[in-house]
């Protein structure tokens, strides 16, 4: 019987993963100053979790990340939606944000913006949207 | 003091109840209880005769929508009474009549439910001062007069009738509506008194005439007038106390009375007296001549009805004369037609009511109300045939009934109408006598009709599903007292001439002197015309009568096909057919042809705004240079997007919008934006995955054969809406008229502590966007998973059903 042999594929791929993974939660986290942001970083994701998915097979990764990606779609939108009414807690309008800047042993000055936590909630909402969609339409396609 | 008011909601409250009276009590007849709200009623209003004969009126209050100046106000004068009378009166005696008339195995709480909603809504529209009130009232005498009709529901002509009354009622109503909306546009307010009051300074208003027509068009279809009459004849498929009630004494008399209600406002106009007088004196023609070529009583009785409504209509006509001459003492004459027209109000819902009951008894008690197959029922029901004789006798106009009295007075108003000398009656007044004579012959013929060919002549027992005998004595009760009415009314008529009609005439002229109005009613006024056009009128009839088998040929000389009833069938038919036809000419189910019509509105619109509007305006010194890399790209798209027109098979367009999408991406990085970029090359990543997913199950690619014309008008369009889009977009960036407010976005660092603007906008300063765009997803996400997730299992059953 015909069997793949992907080992390259799959040596490739455990190292180029890590890297993805790194460079996504980068964009996350630096999109506030720099190109980026919780919609491309999801997306980053999203995209590092697929080619797992391609070079290893869905039952090896679904028993490495036993995630059920369509949960994480409400959860990001309850961080999103919770930092907006966390604003009416200070008596602000709906969606107000605020950040501030702390000292931090080793890292220096830190800068804490709560629009980061939003970006957080989208960034959950988008990875999950997307894995969603395309992980349900590929096991249609298998049965 | 509310009790206007409490006449008014206590039939509808009873109505209410009814219903549960109806399953508490199966072994009393239901009509028993209903019975006592009309009587009630009755007396109440009674109780107030001695008060209004001395002139009193009485006027109550309260608030509805005080905000658009609409109240409940009820306004109770002699014309109010007389109908309020009517209504209470001839109710109770149609209860008690239907008490015996229906059996107990009909849906009895039906039948009293509609008749006391019928009851209530009459009441109210007499006795309402608001006209918007009225209407409300009107329409409900609509509707309940239609539930009434259709009472049979089981029947094709039951349902029919009511169709086409309901059609032609509320098509008058609404005509009604608009001219009371422009009473209140012209004069600013709803209460009929200050309409009365305010109106002589609106008699040049451009609205005036319109309204007057428009009010006129619901009188007439609500009183059946000509052409509108047709419906009446049809309505006669409704339960015999229900014509009895609704389409001889009441409801077909809402329209005289709102002729009456707004004669003060509207009379003295030329066009109202033409109007009001020559359409009653035309359909008071029209339906005496057709009611004699009837065969079926009650159709014979509709066709009188109409045609004594002509001529209470004629009346009206005549009397408003007087409002044009103002008062003087020679004009006082003409408020007699008004008060000759109100007493025949009255004489006409006596024996109209009589007579439709006892058809009722016939068609009860034989089962058949055909006159070919009646005859020589006089000594198998005596007491029905009295009443009947009673009934037609006075419907023709003869002594010693009532009747005789109302038509003396008729004939003495179109006399002083003939020598009037205004609205150019000299020329035309000489036809009303004329023609108001011969419907009285024709009136004379049918009325001798009921009497003779139903009662004499010989006894077909063969034709008769039931050997004809008395009916219960409960039955007879109604039609003998309106019966003793039509009789009491003839020798003493100046008792409801003094107490009721008198001051219903000084509502109708608010500025006459009461002690001139009204009239004393003499059965015996000498030999004058008057009295010689009634001996020619029994002369002629009866010699018309007697001939009638030689001249009833001209009945066939007009075709059955020239009817107003076939013109109103054909118009409704056409209108179905062609509405039919014009719906089908553009809802053709096609996807292609909607998205036609889409893109066609869009350039139309659009393109000859901006044309017509001169908006287009061309500028192109202030734009930035374009640089090679934008060159080669715009070609690099261009090709692309030309090829996928002519692509071959569906990979190549998916690949080639691929092309166009991360083109696009390189046109982000040229133009200065990372952030889009860098989203745009992942979604254009995941779009064309999807796409060449989805690719793996769709058909194969077919190009469609559509005809060379159709694939012409697509291009036309598409290259339309390409054409409006460029127009546009350069129109509007050559006309910019404010300065960018991006400027407060470039603080961002200090106002968000972002040095990203792109991202502060969106997670910051417009969150709120950002936040439903994610639930956009979000739907988009459960969407495809439910999608594929709940679609039917094979040999299961299919979801989508």
């Amino acid at each position: 019987m015909y069997k793949p042999n992907d080992l390259i594929l799959r040596t490739t791929t455990s190292i180029i993963v890590f890297i993805l993974l790194g460079f996504s939660i980068y964009l996350l986290l630096a999109g506030h100053n720099s190109p980026g942001g919780g919609f491309i970083g999801g997306l980053m994701t999203a995209s590092a979790i697929l080619l797992l998915y391609i070079s290893y097979g869905s039952k090896a990764i679904e028993k490495i990340l036993p995630i059920n990606y369509r949960l994480l779609i409400p959860i990001g939108l309850l961080i999103a939606l919770g930092t907006g009414i966390g604003s009416f807690f200070f008596n602000v309008p709906f969606l107000s944000q605020t950040f501030t800047y702390v000292q931090i042993p080793f890292f220096g000055k830190m800068e804490l913006a709560t629009a980061m936590l939003f970006d957080v909630g989208v960034y959950v909402t988008v990875l999950g949207v997307t894995l969603t969609i395309i992980l349900s339409i590929s096991r249609d396609q298998k049965s | 003091m509310l009790t206007m008011h409490a006449a008014i909601i206590i039939p509808f409250i009873v109505a209410a109840f009814i219903p549960f009276l109806a399953k508490r009590l199966k072994t009393l007849h239901i009509g028993w209880f209903v019975l006592l709200v009309p009587f009630g009623l009755f007396i109440l209003l009674a109780s107030y005769i001695p008060e209004i004969a001395d002139g009193e009126i009485f006027l109550q209050t309260i608030h509805w929508i005080p905000s658009y100046d609409i109240n409940f106000t009820t306004y109770m004068d002699g014309l109010s009474m007389i109908l309020g009378l009517l209504i209470t009166g001839v109710g109770a005696l149609v209860v008690l009549y239907s008490i015996y008339y229906l059996s107990p195995e009909e849906s009895l709480k039906h039948f009293y439910v509609f008749l006391l909603l019928f009851m209530g809504a009459m009441l109210g529209l007499v006795l309402s001062d608001n006209i918007l009130v009225l209407y409300v009232f009107w329409e409900l005498t609509s509707i309940s007069s239609f539930l009434l009709i259709a009472f049979w529901y089981h029947r094709k002509r039951s349902r029919e009738g009511a169709e086409k009354s309901l059609l032609i009622t509320v098509s008058g109503g609404f005509a009604m509506l608009v001219g009371f909306i422009m009473l209140y546009v012209m004069t600013g307010t709803f209460s009929v008194r200050e309409i009365i009051r305010e109106v002589s300074q609106y008699t040049d208003h451009t609205l005036f005439l319109p309204a007057m027509v428009l009010i006129l068009i619901g009188a007439f279809t609500k009183s059946a007038q000509f052409p509108f009459h047709i419906w009446l004849p049809d309505a006669m498929e409704a339960p015999t106390p229900v014509s009895a009630y609704l389409h001889s004494a009441t409801m077909v008399k809402a329209g005289i009375y709102l002729v009456a209600r707004f004669t003060p406002v509207f009379g003295g106009e030329a066009l109202w007296f033409w109007l009001v007088g020559g359409v009653g004196c035309l359909t008071l023609f029209w339906g005496s001549f057709n009611a004699v070529k009837q065969t079926d009583l009650k159709a014979l009785l509709a066709y009188s009805t109409v045609s004594q409504l002509g001529m209470i209509m004629t009346m009206f006509g005549i009397g408003s004369a007087a409002l044009y001459y103002g008062y003087t003492t020679e004009s006082v004459i003409y408020t007699q037609a008004i008060f000759a027209a109100l007493f025949h109000l009255v004489n006409h819902s006596t024996f109209k009511g009589a007579l439709f009951m006892v058809i009722g008894i016939v068609d009860h008690e034989v089962g058949t109300r055909d006159i070919r197959k009646l005859g020589g029922l006089v000594t198998l029901m005596p007491i029905t045939f009295t009443i009947s004789l009673i009934g037609s006798f006075s419907m023709a106009g003869l002594p010693p009934f009532n009747g005789f009295l109302s038509k003396e007075m008729f004939f003495t108003s179109v006399l002083t109408m003939s020598e009037m000398n205004i609205f150019s009656m000299e020329t035309w007044g000489v036809l009303f006598p004329v023609i108001a004579w011969v419907a009285s012959v024709f009136t004379f013929i049918y009325s001798m009709i009921i009497v003779f060919k139903a009662f004499f002549g010989p006894y077909q027992l063969g034709k008769l599903e039931r050997p004809g005998h008395e009916p219960p004595i409960g039955m007879l009760i109604a039609p003998a007292v309106l019966g003793l009415i039509v009789v009491g009314l003839f020798f003493f008529p100046n008792m409801l001439g003094n107490n009721l009609l008198k001051p219903a005439v000084a509502g109708i002229f608010p500025t006459f002197p009461e002690d001139e109005l009204g009239m004393k009613i003499t059965p015996w006024h000498g030999f004058n015309t008057e009295l010689f056009m009634t001996i020619g009128v029994v002369s002629a009839g009866l010699l018309l009568y007697l001939t009638l088998r030689y001249w009833k040929g001209i009945y066939r000389l007009f075709p059955e096909k020239w009817t107003f009833n076939v013109l109103f069938r054909y118009v409704l038919d056409q209108l179905e057919i062609k509405s039919r036809v014009v719906t089908d000419s553009y809802m053709t189910g096609f996807l292609r042809d909607y998205f036609v019509y889409i893109f066609l509105f869009f350039s139309i619109l659009i393109g000859g705004a901006l044309i017509y509007t001169g908006a287009f305006d061309f500028e192109v010194s202030g734009n930035a240079p374009i640089s090679v890399y934008e060159w080669i790209l715009a070609v690099v798209m261009m090709v692309a997007g030309i090829s996928i027109l002519f692509a071959k098979s569906r990979l190549t367009a998916i690949l080639l919008n691929g092309v166009l999408g991360y083109s696009i991406a390189v046109f982000f990085v040229l133009f200065r934006a990372p952030d889009l970029a860098l989203t745009q090359v992942g979604i254009e990543t995941v779009t064309t995955v999807l796409f060449l997913v989805s690719y793996y199950f769709l058909p194969e690619w077919q190009k469609e054969n559509t005809p060379k014309r159709t694939k012409g008008l697509n291009i036309l369009i598409s290259l339309s809406v390409g054409a409006v889009f460029i127009i546009v977009a350069l129109a509007a960036q050559s006309g910019k008229l404010f300065e960018t407010i991006s400027g407060y976005y470039e603080n961002s660092y200090q106002l968000a502590g972002g040095k990203n603007i792109v991202n502060t906008i969106l997670g910051d300063f417009r969150a709120f966007d950002t936040m439903l765009e994610v639930v956009v997803l979000l739907i988009a996400g459960i969407g495809v998973y439910s999608f594929v997730k709940s679609k039917s299992k094979k040999g299961g059953h299919n979801l989508e059903d």
